[in-house]
């Protein structure tokens, strides 16, 4: 059943005439977007009525940096990764390094018993922390939600949220309620979000009725931390100062397996198959979404020309302390994985685990004037 | 009755939390009123939520108050009348539903406008809008329909000539000298940054489809696919407003022409005049105004009774949102809807005029009291 505004559009306006003009954009799906995979899928709809040219629209509108090559689409519900797949796979592998979504399998594996030592030197780490996202089953994305729609995820959500107990017991400030003196608060713990200011996400839609139906969760411990209706439906952040990643990640696993079995039981599930893993709003977030990262002090080798090799290496990122796109300060960064798809959660923080270990040994190493090796680069599908 | 239940319901959840907004919409918009809309659509697929979404983005300004809704093609102000009626009521000046608008672009029913004083006229400039019938809006035109706008006015416009021949410089193709030249000469756009305009969806695939044409001697200028599918501006140094508005008269029905023998016609009715995006931009969609320099009378009390009872608005040199600079204003009709072009122009020629009669009273020492209007 296509919307009226599609119908419209098909009688009066050939396909070709509205193909973007992607010639100055460097994104994935102006990579993969040509005419004939446009032609293919520009009549197509979800169930709710989102198009490809709802989808691609950030992509159109932000040509994208000639070092930085940003995803350029979204999805406005669960069903636009199968109903657009033709330009969602090869973004998806091209985004997430190879993982193929038309023959491979994601595994999910949140049981932090796993994991292998993750208590890191302090004299180096000074924080760590976990993020992911989860989205409801049924309502529609961020770019495309309703205001009901986003209503009810987040009470849905909070509902959830409320029957956390014990060390996870919590309390809900919606951006539309909080008091200034809470609103203070939530700035001095660095957990308040604001509305996006970027373009990349404002032209996808996801600023629709700004500040309806927008809120944080968090513990009284303010070690978990659940953001409603920002860039996703939730974002669920586990941190703590220091360096015990193990503890991190398994009030993480905690945290997620609780909430998700209260909000089973009020007959509601997260978005999850196993081609892709959580399905979440950006393409570049699909698998386990999760970033594990450190803040660490690296001060040689941050300086030594085998860094990004290194890091390259051992599947791992940096970035500057203020998180995506901002530069370092002194010699402190965000170390994280690289990946999100295609190796399970476990997997992943692992890898971050021994990772950062091998690069706190570099320092160290580089502090007693001995020198240190490039690893033999980690496999990325195990 | 459960179905009504169900809807009322579903309205409830639907319905924009408007608690911290001042803008017409927001006043306007009940509960039953959005139950009503809730189900319609325009035959382009347009939907009240798609009307409303920059009012409940943009709460509004305690002491400006924004229209907070648009078009998404001609048929949204006949589908959501229910709204967009009392809106237009509201922000022009009582116009009611029954009202029916007078379009007047014979330049002769002018009166006098020649001799506006150059030393405190520094420049006069008459702007409008207008939309192709068939074709979406900006805020909901497809990438096709806004080339297909692109096309066509293009061709018309190159079909012009005399002192209205042009030339047309595409955002997106322009050289870095053409750039630089139309910054230089004050008629480039940029893609809109107000995030009354973003949310509204109207700079979607910037700057696909947008540009530039101007005639050469650079006094009639038109840009296609800002915020409207054509904004068109007649304009000079000094203060010969007639002259301004002959040009302006003229290059507007050539070009009306010039599409109608193409098989196509601008958006217009007896009721709303001219149909632009935004509902404050209907009837005339005309603001002329000038450039001029009031030092003193601009610091005179009475400044803002007297630019009232003439039904004139003052703006920054910069234009909308701007403060003035040295004394200089940007003064031009409060109107859009309800009066004619000759009207309006006629009210800016008189009400300049006298502003300036004022400003010399003024410099002279003299008082301004037996000069006070009466309202207009």
């Amino acid at each position: 059943n296509a919307p009226l505004s599609l119908i419209f559009r098909l009688v009066l306006f050939p396909n070709s005439a509205e193909y973007p003009d992607l010639r100055k954009h460097n994104n994935c799906m102006a990579s993969h977007l040509t005419p004939a995979v446009y032609a293919k899928l520009c009549d197509k709809t979800t169930p709710n009525g989102y198009t490809l040219d709802l989808a691609i629209q950030t992509g159109v509108d932000n040509p994208g940096h000639p070092f930085i090559k940003t995803v350029g689409m979204v999805a406005g519900d669960e069903e636009s990764y199968e109903v657009f797949a033709d330009i969602f796979n090869p973004v998806i592998k091209e985004r997430h390094n190879g993982y193929d979504p038309c023959n491979m399998k994601h595994p999910t594996d949140l049981d932090s018993s796993k994991i292998r030592g993750g208590q890191f030197d302090e004299k180096y780490v000074l924080s760590s922390r976990v993020r992911t996202g989860r989205s409801i089953r049924g309502l529609s994305l961020p770019p495309a939600c309703t205001r009901a729609e986003r209503r009810e995820v987040e009470r849905v959500v909070i509902d959830a949220l409320a029957g956390l107990k014990g060390d996870l017991t919590g309390k809900y400030y919606s951006l539309t309620l909080m008091t200034e003196q809470e609103q203070q608060q939530l700035i001095d713990d660095h957990f308040l979000f604001d509305k996006p200011v970027s373009p990349l996400l404002t032209c996808a839609g996801m600023a629709r009725d700004w500040p309806d139906a927008r809120g944080i969760w968090h513990n009284n411990e303010k070690t978990f931390l659940v953001w409603v209706n920002e860039e996703d439906h939730t974002r669920v952040i586990s941190m703590e100062k220091g360096g015990n990643m193990r503890r991190v990640f398994e009030r993480f696993c905690k945290g997620l397996q609780e909430v998700e079995r209260l909000i089973q039981e009020k007959g509601w599930e997260f978005m999850w198959n196993e081609r892709l893993g959580y399905i979440l709003t950006c393409p570049s977030n699909l698998g386990t979404g999760l970033r594990a990262g450190v803040h660490v002090t690296l001060p040689r080798l941050s300086k030594d020309p085998r860094f990004p090799k290194i890091l390259d290496n051992l599947r791992l990122q940096k970035r500057g302390t203020g998180g995506v796109d901002t530069a370092a300060v002194g010699n402190t960064f965000d170390i994280s994985n690289l990946d999100r798809l295609g190796q399970s959660e476990v997997q992943l923080v692992q890898t971050v685990i021994d990772g950062v270990n091998y690069l706190i040994e570099c320092e160290k190493k580089l502090e007693r004037g001995q020198d240190i090796k490039i690893p033999a680069p980690i496999s990325q599908f195990k | 009755m459960l179905q009504r239940i169900i809807n009322d319901s579903r309205t409830r959840q639907e319905f924009p939390d408007l608690s911290q907004h001042n803008n017409h919409m927001a006043k306007v918009l009940t509960l039953e009123m959005y139950a009503n809309l809730r189900d319609k659509q325009t035959p382009s697929g347009f939907t009240v939520d798609d009307v409303i979404q920059t009012g409940v983005d943009n709460p509004g300004h305690p002491f400006i108050m924004t229209v907070g809704c648009v078009a998404g093609d001609e048929e949204t102000y006949e589908v959501f009348k229910d709204l967009l009626d009392p809106v237009i009521e509201d922000r022009h000046g009582g116009y009611k539903p029954t009202d029916k608008h007078k379009t007047d672009l014979n330049p002769d029913n002018l009166q006098g406008g020649d001799d506006l004083d150059p030393n405190y006229v520094l420049s006069s400039r008459v702007r409008t809008g207008r939309s192709i019938r068939g074709f979406c809006l900006p805020p909901h035109c497809s990438r096709g329909e806004r080339r297909a706008i692109e096309g066509l006015s293009v061709e018309a416009l190159g079909a012009l000539d005399g002192d209205l021949k042009g030339k047309y410089y595409a955002l997106k193709d322009m050289t870095e000298e053409e750039q630089q030249q139309l910054i230089d000469d004050h008629f480039l756009f940029d893609k809109p940054v107000s995030p009354l305009l973003l949310a509204s969806g109207m700079a979607r695939d910037w700057p696909d489809a947008r540009g530039i044409w101007h005639n050469d001697n650079k006094t009639f200028l038109v840009w296609v696919n800002e915020e409207d599918h054509l904004r068109v501006i007649s304009m000079q140094k000094g203060g010969n407003m007639k002259e301004v508005f002959n040009r302006f008269c003229t290059g507007l029905t050539k070009i009306e022409e010039l599409f109608k023998e193409k098989g196509h016609e601008f958006m217009w009715n007896e009721h709303l005049g001219y149909v632009l995006t935004c509902p404050s931009n209907l009837g005339t969609g005309m603001r002329g105004g000038v450039h001029v320099k009031l030092p003193n009378l601009s610091k005179h009390e009475k400044f803002g009774e007297i630019l009232k009872r003439l039904r004139l608005q003052k703006r920054g040199t910069g234009g909308v949102d701007t403060a003035a600079v040295g004394g200089v204003f940007d003064i031009s009709n409060a109107d859009r809807l309800g009066f004619s072009e000759v009207e309006l122009v006629q009210m800016v020629v008189d009400g300049v005029k006298l502003l300036v009669e004022m400003e010399k009273h003024l410099e002279a020492g003299q008082s301004i009291d037996d000069l006070m209007p009466e309202q207009k």
